[in-house]
């Protein structure tokens, strides 16, 4: 800074720049490292405390999991859920809305595709019909989300209230038109869908034989790609995440903000539906009551680990399902609700970890320079 | 480095008592940024003392680290000869040391007591003692001559209210060190003129004041030292009395400065003009606030080609509410607004913004940046819609914009993709012109242009006034600062009560009369 003004400048970007995408990508890493260090820690007391050997439960965890085809491909299927409904948080979150409705979303994307799939004539190729299903789930999510978006654009009501309540009205709804209308006589689930059935992983790769892993699959990253073409790539994006961080800035940059929000919520919750297509498409191929219970509220740690980037989601998705699959994995030793304060553990870690592996990182690129 | 001048004025506690502030060889690094580098300061008890210097230059950095926010790299601190080094907020204030920062800290919704004796409340039963607290609050007012009603809610109060509510609560603290941060960034003349008569009683009473600021006219109004920093580092400390504007600008810059805006000789800028085209026009303009009284009451003005039109007045007269009604940021309760002869008040900010009228807003941290965004990103806020194609960002030509402004704009860094948060305010600042005064417009808005912003980029922005003036740029300027507006006016207005309380030709315009007009004594001629 001190030296020659003429020779500094040339030289002082790319070594800042390169320091600054260094800093950027510790940040983004070392969270969810550290807070899964925390996580095995707080769970090595617990399995201990259950009277059993870390080092066994952890190898039955990975082994149900990562470790043969059928509990990868159940990680998937579980994950490709946590991708769309994780990406429908994380782009809420970007325009500064915090949609906890991912729940509900899913659930009547899901539900409003498998009733157009039992009303359509049978035996058309599942290529032709996929638009009709894409349109379909995103209305269904969409409707939901969106409804959350035009009471706060209009009415000023806070998206965090309208999205839980949105949750109870639209769930309860779900079950009243299953139970009353659609279901099939004695189970929980409408009839099944007549074309448009996609085919799982297992017909393809055979080692998958028996896991719900499908080519929905394929459908979650090309909406991660889209995702972030459009939050980080489009003028769209840009105008969303200037209203998320300054909406006084974005207003002033002509954007009309309670337009942003509407239509982020709108987005949001298509995206979330769209995410009902990997059980109701992929797996069973029908809607059933509560098949996605969890999914949406465990999106929003998808996206809260995954940092908001939808490259970060994917990651955070496929931690999720595995600790979820493992949970059922691990079940002979010790009761599976273990892995599920692990998973809150996590959480809680990154949240905590956050700031403060961001300060203790500041702390060490100090002493260098002293 | 320092200079040492001996004792400027003699110490209230005596030449054999210990320096009230030592500080010596400070280190402070924020990541590659070395904001601090070996830099030094000496306060003698009973004196203010002016730490002066450009954005960036660390002056706001070495005294967070003299009240304790931050711990130093290296170097001592010593307070009352005593070394503190590496301190905690809490220790500073037990020894005396408040710092007033340029962001009030307050709770709007408490009242003015309440946020005075907030941490350190006294409480009868649990409760606190409202009467109590407001009678501690009411000597202490007295006794400095803060004058400010302790009953009242601070979200009712002036920004001049609120900060007499910083300094009291600094010296409820028992602070007899007190540091203050820009404090006249945001005052009326009256209202800085009265922050002098107190800081003055202070130092009667044997308080030590560190005023940092870069107005130097403020410096030879008040301070008995002056130190100067420059890029982190002390470039010279002097007693007022000897030094000069100019030598302080110099040691600020490190090269000579012309001094338009800090009390120079105005320059008159053209005094012919060829056309009475009009290119802004405002009828009758009337703005409701939020409390639906009329924060801009049926105000007209007509600006021409090549003309800037000053705005004076104490804030808080509907000088923001008028900007931002031109602008498209606020509705309009009734009148119109005429760009190039269109009617323009029921349009967009976008639309607006297409038309031809630029923007620079007074308040770049919230409105004018997004501070988390790069500066290529910054550079077209407002025009991603002529950046873009089919939808997409239009990643060259962002960045091909970018290179192009921040060499003609001289914004530094000049890594386009820094986050605008890392600059100095000045250079923030240089982002904004560059974005609204880098592309074709006709109208501009500018709104405290030169606020928080140091000597250099002032005089840069200046000159940028006055070049977009000359190239038939129609320019309405509204300051706070009375010789920034008398500097480049060439027609001047002073808004009082949301209304134009005269509109002189600079010619007839002095600090006297515009004062009067400012405060309501002069009767009202719009």
């Amino acid at each position: 800074m001190s030296a020659s003004p003429t020779s500094a400048p040339a030289a002082a970007p790319l070594g800042a720049r390169r320091a600054r995408l260094r800093a950027q990508l510790e940040e983004a890493v070392l969270p969810p490292i550290v807070a899964l260090l925390i996580a095995a820690l707080v769970g090595d007391i617990l399995i201990l405390t259950y009277g059993q050997s870390p080092g066994a439960v952890y190898r039955l965890l990975f082994e149900g999991t990562w470790g043969n085809a059928y509990g990868l491909g159940q990680v998937l299927y579980k994950a490709t859920t946590l991708t769309f409904t994780g990406l429908s948080v994380a782009i809420g979150l970007r325009a500064g809305l915090f949609n906890i409705g991912a729940e509900s979303q899913l659930a009547a994307g899901g539900f409003v595709a498998a009733v157009v799939g039992t009303l359509l004539p049978p035996g058309i190729p599942a290529l032709v019909v996929l638009p009709l299903f894409l349109l379909a789930a995103a209305v269904g999510g969409g409707v939901v989300g969106g409804a959350a978006g035009v009471l706060k654009s209009r009415w000023g009501a806070h998206e965090v209230i309208t999205t839980i309540m949105l949750n109870f009205i639209v769930l309860a709804l779900l079950n009243y038109l299953t139970v009353a209308h659609f279901k099939v006589f004695d189970t929980l689930h409408t009839a099944e869908i007549r074309s448009g059935a996609l085919p799982r992983l297992s017909a393809v790769i055979p080692a998958f034989h028996g896991s719900a892993a499908n080519v929905v699959i394929l459908l979650a990253l090309i909406a991660v790609a889209i995702a972030w073409w459009y939050l980080f790539r489009s003028r769209a994006g840009y105008e969303l995440r200037a209203a998320g961080l300054q909406p006084q800035a974005a207003e002033y940059g002509g954007v009309h903000v309670p337009g942003v929000w509407w239509r982020a919520m709108l987005i949001s919750g298509a995206v979330a539906g769209i995410g009902g297509l990997n059980f109701v498409l992929g797996y069973k191929h029908y809607y059933e009551d509560g098949f996605s219970t969890g999914a949406g509220f465990l999106g929003i740690a998808v996206a809260l680990v995954g940092r908001n980037n939808p490259v970060g989601v994917v990651l955070a998705a496929l931690l999720f399902g595995t600790l979820s699959q493992g949970g059922l994995a691990v079940n002979a030793l010790v009761p599976k609700q273990m892995v599920e304060v692990l998973q809150a553990v996590v959480i809680i870690a990154v949240a905590t970890s956050v700031p403060e592996v961001r300060r203790l990182l500041r702390g060490a690129r100090r002493s260098p320079d002293a | 480095m320092t200079q040492p001048t001996g004792e400027p004025r003699p110490a209230a506690a005596g030449p054999s008592s210990p320096p009230a502030v030592s500080l010596h060889g400070i280190d402070k690094s924020f990541g590659p940024v070395r904001a601090n580098r070996a830099a030094s300061l000496e306060v003698a008890r009973g004196e203010i003392h002016a730490l002066v210097g450009e954005n960036g230059a660390g002056k706001s950095t070495l005294m967070r680290v003299l009240s304790g926010m931050y711990a130093p790299s290296a170097g001592t601190v010593a307070v009352n000869g005593r070394d503190v080094t590496g301190w905690s907020t809490a220790q500073a204030i037990d020894a005396g040391v408040g710092m007033v920062h340029q962001h009030f800290m307050l709770v709007p919704t408490l009242t003015v007591a309440e946020n005075i004796v907030l941490g350190r409340e006294v409480t009868s039963a649990g409760q606190l003692d409202r009467a109590g607290a407001e009678r501690a609050v009411s000597e202490l007012s007295a006794r400095t001559g803060l004058a400010v009603a302790p009953h009242r809610k601070v979200g009712d109060l002036s920004v001049g209210e609120a900060q007499r509510v910083e300094i009291l609560k600094t010296l409820y603290r028992g602070a007899r060190i007190l540091i203050l941060d820009e404090p006249t960034a945001v005052l009326s003349p009256r209202e800085v003129d009265d922050l002098w008569r107190v800081l003055r009683q202070m130092r009667q009473g044997g308080d030590t004041i560190v005023l940092i600021t870069h107005k130097l006219d403020e410096v030879m109004e008040v301070s008995d030292t002056v130190t100067v920093m420059r890029q982190g580092q002390t470039v010279g400390r002097v007693a007022t009395r000897l030094t000069s504007p100019a030598e302080l600008a110099r040691l600020m810059v490190g090269r000579d400065v012309a001094l338009t805006g800090a009390g120079g000789a105005p320059v008159p800028v053209h005094t012919v003009r060829a056309d009475a085209r009009v290119a802004l026009e405002v009828r009758e303009l009337t703005v409701a606030d939020a409390r639906k009284a009329h924060a801009v009451d049926g105000v007209s003005f007509a600006i021409a080609p090549g003309e800037i039109l000053g705005v004076a007045g104490v804030e808080g007269n509907g000088q923001t509410e008028l900007v931002e009604a031109i602008a498209g940021l606020r509705a309009i309760a009734s009148g119109a607004i005429l760009l190039d002869g269109h009617d323009i008040s029921r349009r967009t900010v976008r639309a607006r913004s297409d038309a031809g009228l630029s923007h620079i807003p007074e308040d770049r941290q919230t409105r004018g940046l997004v501070l988390d965004y790069s500066i290529a990103d910054n550079l077209i806020l407002g025009q991603q819609h002529r950046f873009a194609r089919h939808g997409a960002l239009d990643a060259a030509r962002i960045a091909d914009n970018a290179r192009r402004q921040i060499a003609t704009f001289d914004i530094r860094p000049s890594d386009a993709t820094a986050p605008a948060r890392a600059l100095s305010g000045g250079n923030q600042q240089k982002i904004v012109i560059a974005r609204e005064m880098g592309r074709d417009f006709s109208v501009l808005l500018a709104a405290q242009p030169t606020r928080g912003v140091d000597v250099g980029a002032i005089e840069f922005i200046h000159a940028q006034l006055r070049e977009a003036s000359a190239a038939g740029k129609a320019v309405l300027l509204v300051s706070a600062d009375l010789a920034e507006i008398l500097a480049l006016s060439d027609r001047i207005a002073v808004m009082y009560g949301g209304r134009f309380a005269a509109v002189l030709p600079r010619a007839d315009a002095t600090k006297d009369v515009l004062g009067a007009y400012m405060t309501g004594a002069s009767g009202r001629a719009a």
